[in-house]
């Protein structure tokens, strides 16, 4: 299968029922080594699914979907996070109880983070793991939020929880990032914050966004993909989006 | 007799603490309440018991108790629940299956009368204080709670493994998503949380008895502990461990006959004011 290798993400006949419902229909899409894509769709067109069914937290019913040429379809949540994936989700999903630091450390699971020479890493204070806590105050700053460490992330506001959630996502340098509508509930000043941050951060990334400010979304990728009833109906550049007849219906009828 | 009366509330607080921090963070993580953890308790009670007798040394006794036990609990979290993960009523109701087996084989085994584990020389007599004569025992108990107390705050604090537990209770969707094992977590916990019920069973059968029945009722008391101090909730277990164990004591000198209606009532209260709990943040 040495066509996957060239490729990011490519998804095969993804299927997904719940219920009698066919919430993901037979979804086939290439996402180029460096590319990213916009994820676009009316509400329950199957976009927040297909990201479930991309990190594994919802099981495919059929077809195959590969990160970098590894067949992950049947693996697990951890496995594809160690592959490289990362995501954000639409309403913040952080650890409220615990501090901005203690979250991103979570985040920091994959090998190159762990500890060498260290023989009971999980015994060891945590705070002792040089490596990381390096990449925590790195990760923050970039965030912006290098003086709020040591704050509850449930004491936090709405649009600080996004740039943890964000730091969250960068901390262990993932290849594919995808983003839930990270300007969701944002005021306009906090959007242009997240706007230029995601902007920064999408350097080499490959990144899926899922956003219905549309002029923010091209600010990242111009690669357009629209989701209607659990199918890609059109794929392309803006203006071969515009033009497409199946979208103008879909967006007529909303 | 007021002195006393503390001194046995703490006593009985220390132990249903030991008890019960292990059942609430396996509960936090796991959603699921063991009802197996009375018959951890018992069975610890009783192998404290045997070993002791055989080795003619109490500390084997406290170790093999909460080492057998630990093995148990490791064994139905890995063959049983883990196959069930997800499924609160199927939990349930393995838990409970296993609590009455547990029960009964301890009856087949070890018979239905009463029995006391000796305590050890080491640990006999009193000290005096102000008017009271405290039993050694007695602040052996309470100290060896604080020192559990300390390690697990420790560990959940400043380790690795702790940070881990604490962020599953908080929010155990997305610990899988960051790439944590998870699954790895949740039997070390339950595995740790057996070793303490053993650990518990046999400091406990010491200072109270070794009786079939014993486990609902330590069960019970230690439900009772998570319900008002919180559930997943480390500081609300000490709390409520405190208050179940003050109104035990007090009830039971002072209102013997309102005693049991003295600890549920509190509970009552709390779920209708306060349901998660005093310091409790997980509702489902």
């Amino acid at each position: 299968m040495h066509t996957e290798k060239e490729h990011a993400i490519v998804l095969r006949n993804v299927n997904k029922s719940f219920g009698g419902v066919k919430a993901i229909d037979n979804v086939s899409f290439i996402l180029g080594h460096d590319k990213s894509a916009v994820l676009i769709g009316p509400n329950g067109a199957g976009k927040t699914t297909l990201f479930n069914l991309i990190t594994g937290e919802v099981p495919l019913d059929s077809g195959e979907i590969y990160i970098f040429g590894v067949d992950i379809s049947n693996s697990s949540v951890q496995k594809r996070s160690d592959l490289g994936l990362a995501r954000t989700y639409q309403i913040c999903n952080l650890f409220n109880g615990m501090t901005a630091e203690e979250n991103i450390y979570l985040a920091l699971n994959s090998n190159e983070w762990k500890s060498k020479r260290n023989k009971f890493p999980f015994l060891t204070p945590w705070q002792k793991n040089k490596n990381k806590m390096d990449r925590i105050k790195e990760v923050l700053k970039s965030v912006g939020l290098e003086d709020k460490k040591h704050i509850l992330v449930g004491n936090l506001s709405h649009g600080e929880q996004r740039q943890i959630e964000l730091g969250m996502a960068i901390a262990p340098d993932p290849k594919i990032m995808l983003l839930d509508e990270p300007m969701a509930g944002l005021s306009l000043t906090e959007r242009k914050f997240i706007n230029k941050l995601i902007l920064k951060l999408a350097v080499k990334k490959n990144i899926i966004v899922i956003e219905h400010d549309i002029d923010f979304a091209l600010n990242i990728t111009d690669n357009i993909m629209v989701l209607d009833h659990g199918k890609v109906i059109a794929e392309g550049s803006p203006e071969s989006i515009k033009g497409n007849v199946e979208v103008q219906k879909v967006y007529k009828m909303e | 007799m007021l002195l006393m009366t503390f001194i046995n509330g703490l006593t009985i607080a220390a132990l249903l603490f030991i008890m019960a921090v292990g059942l609430n963070l396996s509960f936090g993580l796991l959603r699921i309440v063991n009802l197996t953890h009375g018959s951890f308790y018992l069975l610890g009670g009783y192998i404290g018991l045997y070993v002791y007798k055989a080795t003619e040394s109490w500390i084997f006794g406290i170790v093999a108790a909460g080492i057998v036990v630990a093995i148990i609990a490791f064994i139905e979290e890995f063959t049983l629940l883990r196959r069930v993960r997800g499924k609160p009523t199927l939990e349930t109701l393995i838990t409970l299956s296993l609590a009455i087996i547990i029960s009964d084989l301890l009856i087949v085994i070890w018979g239905g009368n009463p029995k006391t584990i000796k305590i050890p020389e080491l640990l006999k007599g009193y000290v005096t204080l102000f008017d009271a004569n405290v039993p050694i025992y007695n602040i052996f108990i309470f100290c060896f709670a604080c020192f559990i107390c300390l390690t697990l705050w420790l560990i959940l604090q400043k380790t690795k493994i702790g940070m881990i537990i604490r962020a599953g209770v908080d929010n155990f969707e997305i610990t899988s998503t960051l790439g944590i094992n998870i699954q790895l977590v949740f039997t070390l916990v339950f595995t740790a949380a057996g070793f303490l019920a053993g650990i518990g069973g046999a400091i406990g059968g010491t200072y109270l008895m070794v009786a079939p029945g014993e486990d609902w009722r330590i069960l019970t008391y230690t439900l009772l502990v998570i319900i008002i101090g919180g559930m997943g909730s480390f500081g609300g277990t000490i709390v409520g461990s405190i208050i179940i164990g003050m109104i035990f004591s007090f009830g039971n000198v002072y209102v013997p006959q309102f005693s049991l209606f003295l600890m549920f009532a509190p509970v009552a209260i709390t779920l209708v004011i306060r349901p998660k709990g005093l310091f409790g943040r997980i509702t489902s």
